[in-house]
């Protein structure tokens, strides 16, 4: 101590009190700190004004407490993630009591849609909106062929090998997805809406979804290798059209080829 | 074109082959065969000519394709599947659409050939059935067709499980399901097929070498078989003034028919070459290889097996209380996929072969025909037509639920039970309308034979009576309304009847009982000559012929 003490008017005394006092400050403002989530990066002014936005144009069927009614389940816990993708791509509000909300335009702007699920995630922890890295598509081919193996085995029973859609039952249906954006595949999946299960990331990791996601999107932006793609639907577009276009047009030729006898 | 140009133009050509080969007989017999014109005898031509399409492509294709099930790791050019690991099929496969040049437009000529092989074959045989082409002696030649109708769907099937990709797969599996559920020795057979457990490393070389070698040969001798047996009996001709069942009016060989189906033969290659040019077909890239976990929506096969499809996804599980799958004696009776998969198409194709047979039995008619029916004129024929086609329609849509829901917006479970009653409802509802149609179609013929068009000019008569003026038919184009033979039903014997003469006499009541009977000349006279009370002469401008073709049969009623 009394070497301390003898050095405490030394010219860089000050200096190495103040980085001692940013550290031990800095040190227990991150200790103290929740960790990273959107509840807590939101201001109140978001929450509130998401809360306002939830009464005026939500609580009509999830109730005034987002606690959930007979028209429509309870937000408490969906997260960030669910209010995004649903309201992110038109589904919610519901346009009309349908087996399955549709994508339709979407009814606000970021920010609202980014106040509302903030207010959503304060009521209780849930899945987050992803980080702003997975919000992107990677063109990293082997990442691509991951995605493919993955959306292969995981994804295409309902929504077809290149997501072009598929039907499920009563009316219900898994949606195209070939132009979908990375966050909205990473949110769907993350929250698993209406009919579709929830693969956790121990199931498919962030990364994973990352890729799956960028797989659709090569399909859905690189032109088809054979021509016109018939929708990629298969076998049945393509047997429709050997019959419309190609049977159609031979029995015209040999109309015209017989024309001339009769 | 004069005969005698046509003559020595087909002297020249036998003359040249005879220097050298000494065919003059043949050539000549064969260049001045005459064939009767008509675009629907062209539908059997494209079906003739996509074959040729396929042998040409699908020998290209077995220049770069291995047929194996042994496991590799992909590294061609299509980005979303390196480093996979994937059969030497598929990779193969992949080669030829991405890494040989022309290979992808090849493979897509090749399917797109296939699709219309068969389209093509379903089209003639529908002609051939409706106009009655299968009658005596043509009947042997019905059953030729049909073995080649079934040996074309044989070849689609195993050609489009070739790639070992995921959709083909996955319809192998259902191939594999339907055998397993024969009874007893349905699990031997699967596993004698696949040499083992499904699906095994050895059905993609045992499809190939069906596929490219079996099939082709057998289709390839039964085409010599179908074109040999047309020659010697002629080719069939629709009725028409001139043309009687001992001559075929037409046009010879050489040099029209040559050039007409020559320059067909190219149209066809064309249109085939134009649609892979420009449409994919199995993308097989976008399914992945094959594995049998996976499996994707909208899985489908080819169109021509889609009713197979399409029955198996009508079948329900339970009929009210009662399992359609259930174990007695320890074994599995799956009659849910042994009705539709095997039991349903096993009905249609002897159903096929045999109605020739049936109907010459039931009319009682051993007669040797040459000249077509017009299919209004065989009311219950042409229905049956129909109503097989739309039974196969409704199961092929059937195949098509998912996508049919998903684009129309309606839900799966509605359109399976809209489908299900339309499978039985379906065609008797097509075979009543159909078989009304046809006998409406023969009365206006009937009307139009005996008082002519209708002009829309009304005619007032000296003494003040109305009537429109109608234009009779030229005897050419009438002789085709009233050159058909009446129909005779079958009666039943006197006296004791056995059940099989209760059956026939019933049988042809079926057919024959309601008809339109066909114009007699006696008729024709009557209608034509002015006793009705009718028959008015004009005066002045008017064609009088005109207005005593114009007289209404009275045993028709028929107003003015």
């Amino acid at each position: 101590m009394k070497a301390l003490a003898a050095r405490r008017r030394h010219p860089l005394a000050t200096v190495v009190v103040t980085l001692l006092a940013l550290v031990v400050v800095g040190g227990a403002y991150t200790a103290l700190t929740p960790s990273k989530a959107v509840a807590a990066a939101a201001s109140t002014a978001d929450v509130q004004a998401g809360r306002e936005l939830f009464l005026a144009n939500c609580a009509n069927c999830h109730g005034l407490q987002a606690q959930g009614t007979d028209a429509g389940p309870t937000l408490i816990g969906v997260g960030a993630a669910s209010v995004d993708f649903q309201v992110g791509t038109g589904r919610m509000p519901l346009s009309a009591n349908l087996p399955q909300a549709h994508d339709k335009p979407v009814q606000f702007n970021d920010e609202q849609i980014g106040q509302m699920a903030a207010y959503v995630a304060q009521l209780a922890p849930g899945p987050a909106v992803p980080a702003a890295e997975y919000q992107e598509f990677t063109d990293d081919p082997e990442r691509i062929s991951t995605g493919n193996e993955l959306f292969r085995t995981n994804c295409a029973m309902c929504h077809n090998v290149v997501g072009a859609g598929g039907a499920l039952t009563r009316g219900k249906y898994a949606p195209n997805l070939q132009d979908v954006s990375a966050k909205h595949v990473y949110e769907a999946m993350l929250t698993g809406p209406q009919s579709m299960p929830v693969f956790n990331d121990a199931n498919i990791t962030p990364q994973e979804k990352q890729d799956i996601a960028s797989y659709l999107h090569f399909v859905g932006t690189e032109p088809s290798p054979g021509g016109l793609s018939l929708g990629s639907l298969g076998p049945v577009s393509e047997g429709l059209f050997v019959w419309a276009g190609g049977i159609l047009a031979l029995v015209g030729c040999a109309v015209w080829l017989g024309s001339r006898a009769s | 074109m004069s005969s005698i140009l046509t003559d020595k133009r087909t002297a020249t050509l036998a003359g040249y082959v005879d220097d050298r080969v000494g065919a003059s007989k043949i050539v000549k017999t064969f260049a001045r065969k005459i064939f009767p014109d008509h675009w629907s005898f062209m539908l059997g031509e494209i079906a003739l000519y996509t074959f040729v399409v396929l042998l040409i492509s699908g020998t290209f294709l077995t220049f770069w394709y291995t047929p194996s099930m042994a496991l590799t790791t992909y590294e061609g050019s299509y980005p979303p599947l390196v480093g996979q690991t994937v059969s030497e099929a598929y990779e193969t496969t992949l080669n030829i659409s991405f890494d040989i040049r022309g290979g992808l437009l090849m493979r897509q000529i090749h399917h797109w050939a296939a699709l219309l092989f068969v389209a093509a074959i379903l089209a003639h045989m529908a002609r051939v059935f409706v106009t009655g082409a299968f009658r005596k002696p043509r009947e042997l030649n019905w059953i030729v067709g049909c073995l080649l109708a079934i040996l074309a769907l044989a070849a689609g099937f195993t050609g489009y499980s070739l790639p070992d990709d995921l959709l083909s797969g996955n319809g192998l599996r259902i191939i594999s399901g339907v055998i397993q559920a024969i009874p007893v020795v349905g699990t031997y057979m699967a596993f004698f097929i696949f040499g083992g457990e499904f699906p095994g490393e050895v059905i993609i070389p045992r499809l190939f070498i069906l596929h490219v070698m079996l099939i082709p040969a057998a289709l390839l001798a039964l085409i010599g078989v179908h074109l040999g047996l047309l020659v010697l009996h002629k080719h069939m001709q629709f009725p028409a003034p001139g043309r009687t069942n001992t001559n075929v009016v037409g046009y010879p060989v050489f040099p029209v028919y040559a050039a007409k189906a020559g320059g067909f033969f190219f149209i066809v290659f064309g249109v085939v070459v134009l649609m892979a040019a420009v449409v994919t077909i199995n993308p097989i890239w976008a399914y992945g290889p094959y594995d049998p976990s996976p499996i994707g929506a909208g899985t489908q096969p080819d169109w021509y097996i889609l009713f197979v499809d399409g029955a198996l996804r009508l079948m329900p599980g339970w009929l009210g209380p009662i399992p359609t799958e259930f174990t007695t004696f320890g074994y599995v009776w799956s009659l849910n996929i042994l009705l539709p998969g095997a039991v349903v198409p096993g009905l249609m194709i002897m159903a096929l072969f045999a109605y020739p047979w049936v109907e010459q039995w039931l009319s009682g008619d051993s007669r040797e025909h040459h000249l077509l029916d017009r299919p209004r004129n065989k009311p219950t024929r042409t229905g049956l037509g129909v109503a097989a086609l739309v039974f196969y329609v409704v199961m092929a849509l059937a195949a098509t639920n998912d996508l049919v829901a998903t684009h129309f917006h309606i839900s799966i479970n509605d359109m399976t039970y809209v489908l299900r009653t339309l499978f039985f409802v379906g065609p008797p509802l097509a075979f009543w309308v159909t078989k009304r149609v046809c006998l409406g179609l023969q009365r206006r013929d009937r009307d139009l034979a005996l008082h002519g068009r209708e002009t829309g000019r009304i005619v007032r008569t000296a003494d003040g009576e109305y009537f429109e003026v109608h234009e009779p038919l030229d005897v050419y184009e009438r002789w085709n309304l009233v050159q058909q033979e009446a129909d005779q039903l079958v009666p039943l014997p006197t006296g004791r009847a056995s059940g099989l003469d209760k059956l026939r006499a019933r049988m042809s009541a079926f057919f024959f009982e309601d008809r339109i009977e066909p114009v007699t000349p006696a008729e024709l006279e009557a209608a034509h000559s002015h006793d009705d009370g009718h028959g008015r002469e004009l005066q002045g401008d008017t064609d009088p012929h005109a207005v005593s073709a114009s007289g209404r049969g009275s045993e028709t009623g028929h107003g003015h």
